[in-house]
């Protein structure tokens, strides 16, 4: 299928879905509303709040803050991540003994630490950094962890056999071995940072789009609801795009990172 | 390195026997008193069916194995820790996934403390030598089976080691890649006359490249068994050497005698009990 029109079938499934809900939300169908506007708002509505909130500019401080604790809670968590991916690796021993708080930390559910971020951190943006770090933490943790135990044992033989000491191997090998699976996982756990700093700005804050979306349902306006995941998921998804691009430099010599250039 | 004294025998393997511990606690002898020895500048192939225990043997002299009894000297001193002055070809891929065909061959300067430009000019220079000068800044996954073999001997051969261990290190490659690679390497070896331990299961590679040719018996606890030297003249061509009269009798000769072991070889890998 060409680009052109790739693209036009893909504009045209938005054109169909929101079209469909503009028309049932405001046309009613033998005398009954399909979509009644009270609980689904209109696209127009939605639109128009969109179009306010960026022109009237208030917009801006809540991404602003939510992209702030995004890449505080994905910078703290990925730190934490690798350094005990690493430790953990490289001790067995300590692995064995912690292995079982290790899952059932992980076990848990994250958002019931929320409540508790809150009160030892306060409503301002730590208690969500923390919240996107418990996230991101895990899943760093796991692939670091994973990635220094699976280094090929003729690689590592080689790299000793070429005259590496054990700091060298650490350098020239672990390292790049487990940085490798870190960020296959970049996706995920830069996702988790955001689903952990708006989870966090939905349950209690001041600011930030989780606190956007939250006021709107408070006052029944579904529209600044809808208005709000659509401004989320484009924000995501730009974020997203600048991950790709960073692992496309990062990963040049991965084999599966240059198939799917071409 | 080192200092230049020069000892007549690079590798002696002196009645090494190398075991493992199974998971069931029980010990399996993988080779049985081996007797080797590798002169300086020697070229030695160790021929051998399927699991007799080839590479172990390599290990030990590369000290990545420890035997259980016996000892190993290297330049007629007791070898303790990693052999240091061996560069060793690995059988599976080896080189870093993470590095260009250039940093991997300039690795091992790097890491014995050359800067990093002269490093990387020796680097280029190694390249070119095995023909893959205009591929220094692919990294491996962007390179054939072959050209990664090239820079594997590269990556080993710029350290200037004074012992070439080879672990099938041609293993994987087709039949026309592994003439070639072969070649290669008798050319570069030419040069400074390194002693050889190469391992194959190939006794056609074996005779074509060596001086001497080494017979494995079939496992668990094989013995050196045979011991031929290879009467061809030098420089050879890996090409023409399968023609000459004297290849055919010496691979008669040492046929009849691998053949056996071969086929006993077989056997027990195709019983569950003995398997490992």
């Amino acid at each position: 299928m060409s680009r052109i029109r790739l693209l036009s079938l893909q504009i045209l499934v938005a054109i169909v879905l929101i079209g469909a809900w503009q028309l049932f939300s405001t046309v009613p169908v033998f005398g009954h509303m399909l979509l009644p506007p009270f609980f689904f708002s209109t696209p127009l509505d939605v639109g128009s709040q969109i179009v306010d909130w960026f022109t009237t500019g208030v917009i801006w401080k809540h991404l602003a803050i939510t992209l702030w604790e995004s890449i505080l809670a994905f910078v703290i968590g990925s730190l934490g991540g690798v350094l005990f991916g690493f430790w953990f690796a490289r001790q067995p021993r300590v692995a064995a003994v912690f292995d079982p708080y290790v899952k059932m930390a992980n076990s848990l559910p994250r958002v019931v630490l929320a409540p508790i971020f809150t009160l030892w951190l306060g409503l301002g943006i730590w208690s969500k950094v923390a919240l996107g770090v418990t996230l991101v933490f895990f899943i760093v943790f796991f692939n670091v962890y994973q990635g220094v135990k699976e280094v090929s044992t003729t690689v590592l033989a080689n790299g000793r056999m070429l005259g590496m000491s054990e700091r060298q191997l650490m350098r020239h090998v672990y390292w790049p071995s487990a940085l490798s699976w870190m960020f296959s996982s970049l996706h995920t756990s830069v996702g988790f940072a955001v689903v952990g700093a708006v989870v966090g700005e939905y349950l209690g804050s001041a600011a930030g789009l989780g606190y956007l979306i939250q006021q709107a349902e408070g006052t029944f306006d579904v529209g600044g609801v809808f208005a709000g995941m659509f401004v989320l998921s484009a924000f995501v998804i730009l974020i997203d795009i600048g991950v790709t691009l960073v692992e496309k430099r990062l990963l040049v010599w991965r084999p599966d990172a240059a198939e799917g250039r071409g | 390195m080192e200092t230049g004294e020069v000892a007549a025998t690079a590798v002696a393997l002196e009645d090494a026997t190398v075991a493992f511990r199974l998971a069931d606690a029980r010990v399996y002898t993988a080779v049985e008193k081996a007797r080797l020895t590798v002169d300086h500048g020697e070229f030695v192939a160790i021929v051998g069916p399927t699991g007799c225990g080839k590479s172990t043997l390599l290990n030990v002299a590369a000290g990545l194995l420890k035997p259980a009894a016996g000892a190993v000297r290297i330049f007629d001193r007791p070898l303790s820790g990693l052999n240091r002055q061996a560069g060793y070809l690995f059988q599976a891929d080896a080189l870093f996934p993470w590095k260009t065909a250039l940093d991997n061959v300039a690795i091992g300067l790097e890491i014995a403390g050359t800067p990093r430009r002269t490093a990387l000019a020796e680097a280029q220079h190694w390249l070119t030598s095995v023909g893959l000068g205009a591929f220094a800044g692919r990294y491996p996954h962007m390179l054939s089976g072959g050209q990664r073999k090239r820079v594997a001997l590269a990556q080993v051969l710029i350290r200037n080691p004074k012992i070439l261990l080879m672990d099938e290190p041609f293993g994987p490659l087709d039949a026309q890649t592994r003439q070639v690679m072969g070649n290669l390497l008798l050319e570069l070896w030419t040069r400074d006359r390194k002693a050889v331990l190469f391992v194959t299961h190939d006794l056609e590679e074996a005779i074509a490249l060596a001086d001497r040719v080494v017979i494995m018996s079939a496992g668990p606890g094989s013995r050196i068994i045979g011991d031929w030297k290879v009467p061809l003249q030098r420089p050879r061509d890996i090409f023409e050497i399968r023609l000459d009269p004297g290849f055919h009798d010496l691979h008669r000769e040492i046929w009849s005698m691998l053949k056996d072991e071969v086929m006993k070889g077989y056997v027990q890998s195709t019983q569950p009990e003995a398997r490992v």
